[in-house]
């Protein structure tokens, strides 16, 4: 054992490289599960290549009994399976780290680190004298490491055993295999090696009220819990599971046991043209709809989003953010589409975004938008990232409040109608910028004529150019009512004096948190707010001119969050300056770090 | 000219249909289409068409994309729903119409370039989705409304007002909705009121996609000679293969037909249609059949009209899907909503 190697309990990250394709994904969120079992705060990242079968793919877990959840940028423990990575993953171990190698084949001469523990475990010769089908060698090689893992890190047990027990609960033969495979890598390693490693899990209770889900899987039962009924897509990754999600529980509470009718309608559109069509033809009818897609998607669908904006139907469109354009790095994460969420579509537009941060709040904003875009009669975009949509998070567990009921905005319905003298769409009744909407065929006076730019505030073809006007500035203050309705950004004080903050959206809370804390401990103070919606709310520019000087962390190229704060309000530009991470991998706090204070984030380096 | 002039003067005699209402309950605004438009006949046709159906006006939406033919859904039904969506993406939207409330009537306008060339993509899996709607397109050969290009249902050596002759072979809607297994197939010309009122009312019953294509010339920008899609080189070339009377629900088949000769077909709602052959050898149930006669026709310089196909046995999209028979809008949220137990218990395996 190297001699630089500390004592860390609870505080490192296992990095599992793999081959897609060989059924690893189970072994390591049965790993993952298993230290969450413990009550040990863990979350685990998959970067997958946008492929089916043969190429690399990483799997990183980090555990943190403080319950930072952000990638750490360090690599603690490697599990070296993939042959044609070896020498990439030797090399990204952080010194006192540990790498973890099939010993079936040497490879003396590659070996060569010495900051490093280099342990070696014949897991494909253990398999293969253990298991007769070659498929079965394969899966059983990855449930063989997560034994010697067991055994090294000091995971409990009796957790693993229970968990696979609910992994195969349909499939319990399957059982006694995987246990066999575990036992064999766990006994290998305590024959072999000082186990535990002074890395290592220890029980803790804290993640009692929690539980692990990913972002897509929250939203999609989000538009469940908000009663969807029509749901229009094209499949794209990060964000067909969002569409899994929904089916799943649909299936599963809204189809008639006897019968077989369903309460719900997914449609799988020919594009994403024709999706968004779906979507806004379905709400336009009375029904609650949504879709989700990636950037692509959000390109396609721009002129529709822009109809939806002008003729005031509501839609709910979910972004699962990739890196763009078109194909090349589709499986990995961004935040680069906040520009074209905001302002999608030709003509003068701008549209309510939501930022969900983690799959809780996916669930919570999934709901809350189907009510805004209800209320506000427009098009919302709720904006995740492939870090939140596809990652296993650890969150709160999802409440329901039972007294919900869905705000469908301003419709008249037939008794109003009967009552109403007239009816106009587009009218701004109320002085909230906010008209009165109809479902068809509800009654004779709510009939209407839904089209583009060319109507007046009665709902009257024209092409006068004041009638226009006097449509577009009805929507530009509807706006100003949408940022008093959308969600406040969270704000945290560092309860220290200063003039310092961070602003940020989306998956970046965790990595912020961190280098706050971090900032924190060598007596820099930052204070922190987290937009969760554009329009930004009033407070969103309250905050800024609280301050400063001003940090804007994203993950894009581009600071389209800056762009945005300085487009819409009026804190000067040259005191924001920019946290940009765009390496299509989730943010980690050491480039929080490296552009508020490059001293600390080296010190952390080392 | 078949251009259908409307009288602006409500006279005291109008009869009415079965809901006591009259012809001018279905009009619309006025149109503002150029004088003489094949697509100004069109309108007359449909005004007519839901007033024989005593259709309630407010029951039915009216769906466009963007052209001169997908504008005069404002120029019939009034006190209808509409809904003038974006260049070709029609039977999207449609389509999300009907999956929220299947009871409404969904009646579509489209022109060749909405329909065969931009939103040739939504056409086709509108038709493959059997989507239930009457679904017309106003087929003029040309893009009418930005000033008379070619659209993909030009023929070939069929020459523009500028003298450019096209070269590339059309796409016939017809053909092509037979192809991708349409259930309701039909041609017509908007210069025949008598055989186009009863084919867009049974287009209407007909529970499924219903395609109507109806010739309806362009007269600003493809009615001159040598042009394939003019008054005079249709009605001269036309060719009625099909004749087809509408019966309502309550009514008897009153006409007499030779043995043989007529063929009664049930709708889902009871009506019926009845058929008769123009041409001995054609078989509305007969796909393939049918696609050689138009074809055949075709070679010829003819255009065949009426109804073409029809296949009263597959289930529309909700059929496909199984949806519940009452609308999606009416069903109550508790309905819904799983609650806060169901979410309770289904997290057991996230935790
Ligand atoms: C996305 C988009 N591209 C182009 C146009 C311009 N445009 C308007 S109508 C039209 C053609 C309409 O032709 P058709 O559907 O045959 O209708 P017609 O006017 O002949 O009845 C075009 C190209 C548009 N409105 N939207
Ligand atoms: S341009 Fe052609 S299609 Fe358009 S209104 Fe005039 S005649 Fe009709
Ligand atoms: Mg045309």
């Amino acid at each position: 054992m190297s001699a630089r190697a500390k004592s860390r309990i609870n505080d490192f990250v296992i990095r599992l490289a793999n081959v897609n394709g060989t059924g690893s994904a189970s072994a390591n969120t049965l790993l993952m599960k298993s230290i969450f079992r413990m009550g040990v705060p863990v979350t685990g990242k998959n970067f997958f290549p946008s492929n089916i079968q043969g190429l690399p793919t990483w799997y990183e877990i980090r555990v943190s009994g403080d319950g930072y959840l952000a990638r750490s940028g360090d690599v603690d423990v490697m599990v070296a399976m993939n042959a044609q990575t070896y020498q990439k993953d030797l090399n990204r171990v952080t010194p006192g780290g540990v790498l973890i190698y099939d010993s079936t084949w040497p490879r003396d001469r590659q070996l060569a680190r010495s900051d490093i523990t280099i342990l070696g475990v014949p897991f494909a010769r253990m398999c293969n004298e253990h298991f007769s089908n070659a498929r079965a060698r394969i899966l059983m090689k990855n449930m063989c490491y997560v034994g010697a893992l067991a055994a090294l890190l000091d995971i409990d047990m009796d957790v693993v055993r229970s968990l696979v027990e609910e992994m195969f609960a349909s499939k319990t033969k399957l059982i006694p295999a995987n246990m066999e495979a575990i036992e064999l890598g766990a006994n290998y390693a305590k024959e072999h090696f000082d186990c535990p490693l002074p890395l290592r899990v220890a029980p803790l209770d804290k993640t009692a009220g929690h539980i692990m889900i990913d972002g897509n899987t929250a939203a999609g039962l989000g538009c469940v819990y908000a009663g969807a009924t029509v749901g229009a897509w094209y499949p794209i990754t990060p964000s067909t599971t969002i569409m899994d999600g929904f089916k799943t529980y649909c299936e599963r509470f809204r189809v008639d046991k006897d019968t077989g009718e369903r309460d719900f309608f997914i449609i799988q559109a020919e594009d994403e043209l024709a999706s968004i069509g779906i979507v806004l033809g379905a709400s336009w009818n009375g029904a609650r709809a949504f879709t989700p897609t990636s950037g692509p998607g959000i390109s396609l669908m721009s002129e529709f989003i822009g109809f939806g904006y002008f003729a005031e139907l509501p839609a709910v469109i979910f972004d699962v953010q990739r890196v763009g354009p078109s194909t090349g790095m589709p499986t990995r994460t961004q935040q680069a589409d906040m520009l074209a969420a905001a302002y999608a579509s030709h003509g003068d537009t701008r549209h309510v975004v939501l930022f969900p941060s983690e799959p809780q709040e996916c669930f919570e904003l999934s709901v809350r938008a189907f009510d805004l875009a209800d209320r506000l009669q427009t098009p919302v975009i709720v904006l995740l990232d492939l870090d939140i949509g596809m990652n296993d998070w650890m969150c709160p567990e999802l409440d329901w409040d039972e007294t919900y009921r869905p705000d469908r905005g301003k419709v008249l319905d037939a008794d109003a109608l009967e009552k109403t003298e007239n009816f106009y769409r587009y009218l701004d009744v109320d002085g909230d910028a906010i008209p009165y909407r109809t479902y068809p065929g509800v009654h004779p006076k709510g009939a209407y004529f839904v089209r583009g730019s060319g109507h007046d505030k009665y709902g009257k073809y024209t092409e006068e150019s004041k009638d226009y006007k006097e449509v577009v500035d009805r929507l530009n203050r509807k706006s100003q009512t949408a940022a008093t309705l959308v969600p406040k950004p969270v704000i945290e004080r560092s309860g220290q004096p200063t003039k310092t903050a961070i602003v940020s959206v989306g998956s970046c809370d965790y990595a912020i948190r961190e280098a706050i804390d971090i900032l924190a401990a060598k007596g820099i103070h930052m204070n922190y707010m987290r937009i969760k919606a554009f329009p930004f709310s009033p407070e969103v520019e309250a905050f800024l001119n609280e301050h400063e000087r001003i940090y804007v962390a994203e993950q894009n190229r581009d600071a389209q969050l800056k762009h945005l704060l300085t487009i819409e309000t009026d804190y000067p530009k040259e005191r924001m300056e920019s946290i940009l991470h765009y390496s299509g991998l989730p943010m980690h706090c050491r480039s929080v770090l490296e552009v508020i204070a490059p001293e600390v984030a080296k010190g952390e380096a080392a | 000219m078949t251009y259908i002039a409307k009288p602006k003067i409500v006279h005291g005699g109008l009869s009415r249909n079965g809901l006591g209402l009259t012809v001018r309950d279905y009009e619309g605004g006025m149109s503002t289409l150029c004088a003489g438009c094949g697509h100004d006949s069109v309108t007359a046709a449909i005004v007519q068409a839901f007033f024989e159906l005593d259709i309630p006006p407010h029951r039915v939406a009216k769906m466009s994309g963007i052209g001169c033919s997908s504008k005069t859904p404002a120029y019939f039904l009034s006190a209808s729903h509409g809904f003038n969506s974006v260049h070709g993406r029609m039977p999207s939207v449609a389509t999300g119409a009907a999956a929220a409330n299947r009871e409404l009537h969904l009646l579509g306008v489209s022109g060749d370039g909405d329909s065969l060339s931009i939103g040739l993509g939504q056409f086709c899996h509108a038709v493959r989705r059997n989507l239930d709607m009457c679904y017309i397109i106003e087929n003029n050969g040309v893009y009418g409304l930005t000033k008379g290009q070619f659209s993909a249902s030009a023929d070939v050596g069929s020459k523009a007002k500028k003298g450019e002759i096209n070269q590339q072979p059309p796409i016939d809607a017809v053909q092509l909705a037979m192809a991708l297994g349409g259930t309701f197939v039909a041609r017509s010309f908007s210069g025949d009121k008598a055989q186009l009122i009863p084919l867009i009312k049974a287009a209407i019953k007909h529970e499924g996609f219903a395609l109507v294509d109806v010739l309806s010339p362009c007269v600003t920008f493809n009615d001159h000679e040598d042009s394939t899609k003019s008054y005079a080189y249709t009605r001269q070339f036309f060719h009625r293969a099909v004749h087809l009377d509408y019966v309502p629900p309550a009514d008897e088949i009153k006409a007499a037909y030779d043995e043989g000769e007529a063929m009664p077909i049930q709708l889902h709602d009871g009506s019926r249609i009845v058929l008769r052959k123009v041409s001995e050898d054609y078989n509305v149930q007969n796909r393939g059949a049918a696609i050689d006669y138009i074809r055949a026709h075709q070679r010829k310089g003819e255009i065949v009209t009426g109804l073409l196909y029809i296949d009263e046995g597959e289930p529309d999209m909700h059929g496909l899907n199984r949806t519940n028979s009452t609308p999606l809008t009416e069903l109550p949220y508790e309905r819904l909503c799983p609650g806060a137990d169901a979410l309770t218990a289904l997290q057991q395996r996230f935790r």
